[in-house]
């Protein structure tokens, strides 16, 4: 008797829930263009927002509201295939895609370049950039404590062992999360497929850099005499234009504190 | 019209270890020249001021070597004669770097000649004050501009922008501000005690440039010595004039907490004393103002008090603005045995240093060198809930919570628990038993905040 | 003697640089102190037992704390002695005969699944010795309600000794309501104020820790003196069982314990002093804390009134720590400028 109406019960009480939901969905629904879904799943599904807007659903209501307003190549993400995609459905053009990733522009790590003090305190770059300038004796250089690798939508950060920023350029979806997260501003989007890179971003003279860093650029200027078109020097510090072509090895091998790399 | 009964801010704050036996007693001690300053043209709250004078140049005490770069602005003077050496860039106590002017000292300390054509042009300026002070009040702004004057308390906020309050907004009291709340710090009360007759006489100065009708002098109940001296200056104005004692607590000498503790008003968030007719001034700071408007003389030196268990020898030091840390310590006998944190400012809310390559400004209140054993260091343990950060905090807010969604980054949501509020006084990090660090946390919410209030 | 210190070798961090020095561990140290009276009353009543509980559970505690911290991997950080409490606290509640093994799946269940799977320390949103407690009560009943006769016992319960079983009987509350549930009378009043005193010091059959209400007294003294509880969840927790009590007696005496045994009897004392006011599982304003002990002391109430159980602390605890997150944020102090004008 007792387990009848135990189940009677329960059971009456899920039918009505039952109900309430069916009413609900029948009478509250939202009735969306169902194109939105179908864009949706062509875009790559990260939510990274380097397309501007809120996110990959966003972003496919934008291109639907008035079709060519918004362009087929605004996700960075998905690059050349998906603008391919999203034009083809949308039936307009598909604009030109340029893979980008992002470099950390410092290859100063803990063995490398010294620490001024010993930071206590929140880990995260912004907050130890907040106390003291940031414990690294350079005060361009990476501090290691990971805000960009927690923003990374594709985890394409790794922070190494030496307390150093690296991104893994076949990682890298090219949103430019981690630039806009750095407190010293010292990533960059480059074009995908570029090798050989300046790490440093101290603008600092020769002597002070040297003074911090064992791998930062002196602005010696060898390199951009090796490679003048692609190598310019912005007053002391080397940089290359990833606009030209570069594939000197000599750059790499000369430079003589090894802030050159070819990666 | 002396000491009245103590009065408290309203049951919140923390009790901290005061500690300031080691120097309390001790007379202020005249530091002599040292060989260099490296004076920074970024000792104040706003723009940092503009260098004129270029290496190789020779200056006289009291001559702008650097011109406020605005409103929000002051301006900078040579701290003594001598031929500057470099303008370069130098960290400051905040740990960023600014530009700076090296002086190296000719021993003759001589003053400028503008100095003494001021103190001439200004013979009259108490008289016609009270005769005719509308005028004169214009002239009274203008000489605490031209003499740089910024908040000395601490925080650096320029006072010829405090002195100018909009037209609609009265200022009713002025509260000369010797709380002197954080621990170790003695500078304030001994200025009370030895020149309670010239920062009274700044005080009336600032009283008659703003119109005010009453003016309060906050003494903390700890410093009944300089409460006595304060009450003897005091005693012979006319006028609605006081010295208030406060209960010893901290942040007692926070401004809004005080203006709550003397007069009842809570000073709107995101408002200024101002917002309810009051103006408040460190007790240096009127000194001050005297100095310049009675001797012509610009804001060239201050009493820092050198202290805390490192130190060989604790003082309040009376040095000129541009000396470096390491010159005050070995005036101060170096150090007893080696510090863990140096702390320019008071332990609560002063800056952390890397070093002693930085120069005291008109803010550095204070040099203090803990041992390791006082360094409670961070832990980032998590909250445990024990609810002290929610009592301790005056300002009302729940550190625990917003600490919580600031790991988290959830800015908006911190904003939205009125993080803005916060003061950062940091009474919620020091009862916390879980070592958080909860000002950093909020200090990053702060910055959130105000970051989105510029954007358009 | 040189000013320039050694390099690096400063620390730097934000503001403030001075700490009052209280400590998780230190925290935890005054509530061990703080439990130690109720200890000795618990070990003097129910000897050996007793303290064989309290050694199995502490032990076990510590030892799962460490366990799945380890299988996390994370640090053992058994050393802020939370695990300790936690071990007291379930022992305390539990009654005195109970098979170890039965304790050991208890305290499993405080800290593996109560507290390590929220996070440990600082996350669990319920009071990890009263989850244990709980669970131990639904799977063990017979167990859990068996009651070891005390070394001394008040007179009025000496008719609750049963003949059959010298060893062991019910708690006050127990007898009472199978006693009404029979349709029989209540089969004790307070007659006299002996009787209360009696009951206070302990001499009664329950948990090992939470018969005597003075020794629970001395302790939470201390720790108020200590400043790690607010004074506001026992009070109101305790004047909640009081006000109730006290109503329900005065529409039906005859029917209704006085309120002065709702008080003394029962998890009231341990749970208002020493659970309710766990730190972790408890609003962080002072305000939320009175709502919270009320809170508390009504759903006690309410379930010996009219529940199932003859007790309802650990329960009625257990719910308000639920709607803990929403008394924080009901209570929010107000904010410094806002608001008010004048
Ligand atoms: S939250 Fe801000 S105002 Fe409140 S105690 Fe902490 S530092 Fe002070
Ligand atoms: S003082 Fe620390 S542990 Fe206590 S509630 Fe605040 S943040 Fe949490």
């Amino acid at each position: 008797m007792g387990i009848t109406i135990a189940v009677l019960t329960l059971g009456g009480a899920g039918l009505v829930c039952a109900l309430i939901l069916v009413v609900a969905d029948r009478f509250f629904a939202v009735h969306e263009d169902p194109r939105i879904e179908t864009l949706t799943a062509l875009l790559p599904g990260v939510n990274c927002g380097a397309c501007g807007f809120g996110g990959c659903v966003e972003y496919a209501r934008a291109l639907l509201a008035v079709v060519g307003a918004t362009p087929a190549n605004l996700c960075p993400a998905g690059g050349a295939e998906t603008a391919h995609a999203v034009a083809a459905m949308l039936g307009i053009e598909a604009g030109a895609t340029d893979k980008k990733v992002a470099l950390v522009l410092c290859g100063g790590d803990s063995a490398r370049a010294p620490r001024r003090f010993l930071y206590n305190g929140v880990a995260d770059c912004a907050a130890a950039h907040a106390v003291g300038g940031g414990d690294k004796l350079c005060r361009h250089g990476c501090l290691g404590y990971g805000s960009c690798a927690r923003v990374c939508p594709a985890g394409a950060v790794e922070i190494t062992a030496g307390q150093l920023a690296l991104v893994h350029a076949d990682l890298c979806i090219g949103c430019g999360a981690c630039v806009k997260t750095c407190p010293r501003k010292l990533i960059r989007m480059i074009p995908a497929g570029r090798t050989i890179h300046v790490l440093c971003n101290s603008p600092e003279k020769g002597p002070a850099v040297k003074k911090a860093c064992q791998v930062g650029c002196i602005g010696c200027t060898l390199c951009a005499k090796l490679a003048p078109e692609a190598i310019q020097m912005n007053g002391f510090l080397a940089a290359v234009d990833y606009a030209r072509e570069l594939d000197n090895q000599e750059v790499v091998d000369k430079c003589p504190t090894h802030c050159i790399v070819r990666r | 019209m002396s000491a009245s009964k103590p009065k408290l801010s309203p049951n919140v704050g923390v009790h901290p270890a005061y500690h300031k036996e080691a120097t309390s007693a001790k007379p202020i001690e005249v530091m002599p020249l040292p060989p260099l300053l490296r004076v920074s043209m970024s000792q104040h709250l706003g723009k940092p001021a503009l260098p004129v004078v270029k290496k190789g140049d020779t200056v006289l005490r009291g001559q702008v070597i650097g011109e406020a770069a605005g409103f929000v602005s002051a301006a900078v003077h040579a701290p003594t004669s001598g031929a500057v050496k470099d303008v370069a860039e130098a960290p400051t106590a905040g740990g960023i770097m600014a530009l700076a002017v090296d002086i190296a000292p000719d021993g003759r300390d001589a003053w400028a000649p503008a100095v003494e054509e001021n103190r001439r042009k200004r013979a009259d300026l108490l008289a016609r004050l009270r005769d005719d002070p509308a005028a004169a009040r214009k002239e009274v702004v203008a000489a605490v501009a031209d003499a740089g004057i910024a908040g000395m308390g601490g925080a650096g906020f320029p006072t010829h922008v405090k002195l100018s309050p909009p037209p609609d907004k009265p200022i009713e009291t002025l509260i000369i501000n010797g709380a002197e709340c954080e621990p170790y710090l003695t500078a304030d009360d001994r200025l009370m005690v030895e020149r309670a007759a010239e920062i009274w006489q700044g005080a009336l100065i600032i009283q008659a440039a703003l119109g005010a009708k009453r003016v309060r002098v906050a003494v903390e109940n700890n410093k009944p010595r300089a409460a006595a001296a304060m009450g003897a200056a005091v005693a012979d104005s006319a006028g609605d004039c006081a010295v208030v004692m406060l209960e010893t607590m901290y942040p007692q000498g926070a401004e809004k907490q005080q203006i709550l503790a003397i007069l009842g008003r809570e000073v709107p968030s995101g408002g200024l004393p101002m917002d309810v007719g009051v103006v408040v001034e460190n007790v240096g700071t009127a000194l001050a103002v005297r100095d310049a408007v009675v001797n012509g003389r610009p804001l060239t030196e201050r009493v820092t008090t050198v202290t805390g268990p490192c130190v060989a020898e604790p003082k309040n030091v009376l040095a000129r603005l541009g000396t470096l840390y390491s010159d005050l310590v070995a005036f101060c006998g170096g150090f007893a045995r080696p510090p863990c944190k140096i702390v320019s400012g008071g332990p609560m809310m002063g800056l952390a240093q890397s070093g002693l390559d930085v120069s005291t400004a008109k803010t550095t209140s204070g040099l203090v060198a803990l041992p390791r054993e006082l360094v409670g260091a961070f832990v980032s343990m998590p909250c445990i809930s024990c609810g002290r950060c929610v009592e301790a905090c005056p300002s009302g807010l729940m550190p625990c919570e917003l600490s919580q969604m600031l790991e988290a980054e959830d800015y908006e949501a911190a904003a939205g628990c009125n993080v803005a509020d916060c003061i950062e006084c940091g009474c919620c990090a020091y009862v916390c038993p879980a070592r958080r660090p909860l000002v950093q946390h909020m200090r990053r919410g702060k910055a959130w905040v105000a970051a989105q209030r510029r954007k358009p | 003697m040189s000013a320039e210190p050694a390099a690096v070798s400063l620390i730097v961090s934000s503001s403030p640089h001075a700490h009052s020095g209280a400590s998780v561990r230190r925290i935890m140290l005054d509530v061990i102190i703080a439990l130690v009276p109720a200890l000795a009353v618990g070990l003097y009543l129910f000897g050996w037992n007793a303290l064989r509980l309290v050694v199995v559970c502490v032990s076990a505690c510590v030892l799962i704390e460490a366990l799945c911290r380890k299988a996390m991997g994370r640090d053992p950080g058994v050393g802020d002695l939370s695990a300790v409490v936690t071990g007291v606290l379930l022992a305390f509640n539990l009654p005195p005969a109970l098979p170890g093994w039965m304790a050991v799946i208890g305290c499993v269940f405080a800290i593996a699944v109560a507290k390590q799977i929220f996070g440990g320390l600082g996350y669990n949103p319920f009071n990890p010795a009263l989850v244990g407690r709980a669970m131990l009560l639904v799977s063990f009943p017979v167990h859990m309600t068996t009651w070891a006769v005390p070394a001394r016992l008040a007179s009025v319960l000496e008719p609750a000794r049963t003949a059959v079983d010298a060893v062991t009987m019910a708690t006050p509350l127990g007898w009472a309501k199978t006693s009404l549930s029979a349709g029989n009378a209540l089969p004790l009043a307070l007659d006299s104020v002996a009787t209360a005193w009696e009951f206070f010091a302990g001499f009664k059959p329950g948990c090992i820790g939470e018969t005597s209400g003075l020794a629970l007294l001395i302790g939470a003294a201390y720790l108020l003196y200590r400043r790690c509880i607010g004074w506001q969840t026992p009070v109101f927790f305790v004047g909640a069982v009081a006000v109730f009590a006290a109503i329900l007696w005065r529409v039906d005496p005859a029917r209704n314990l006085h309120p002065v045994f709702h008080v003394l009897t029962g998890g009231v004392m341990i749970g208002a002093f020493f659970m309710a006011t766990d730190m972790v599982t408890s609003p962080v304003t002072r305000a939320g804390m009175a709502v919270f002990g009320a809170g508390c002391g009504v759903i006690t109430m309410l379930i010996r009134a009219w529940g199932g159980y003859p007790e309802g602390v650990s329960f009625a605890i257990l719910l308000m720590n639920a709607v803990t997150p929403l008394i924080n944020k009901a209570t929010r102090p107000r904010v410094f400028g806002h608001g008010r004008r004048k």
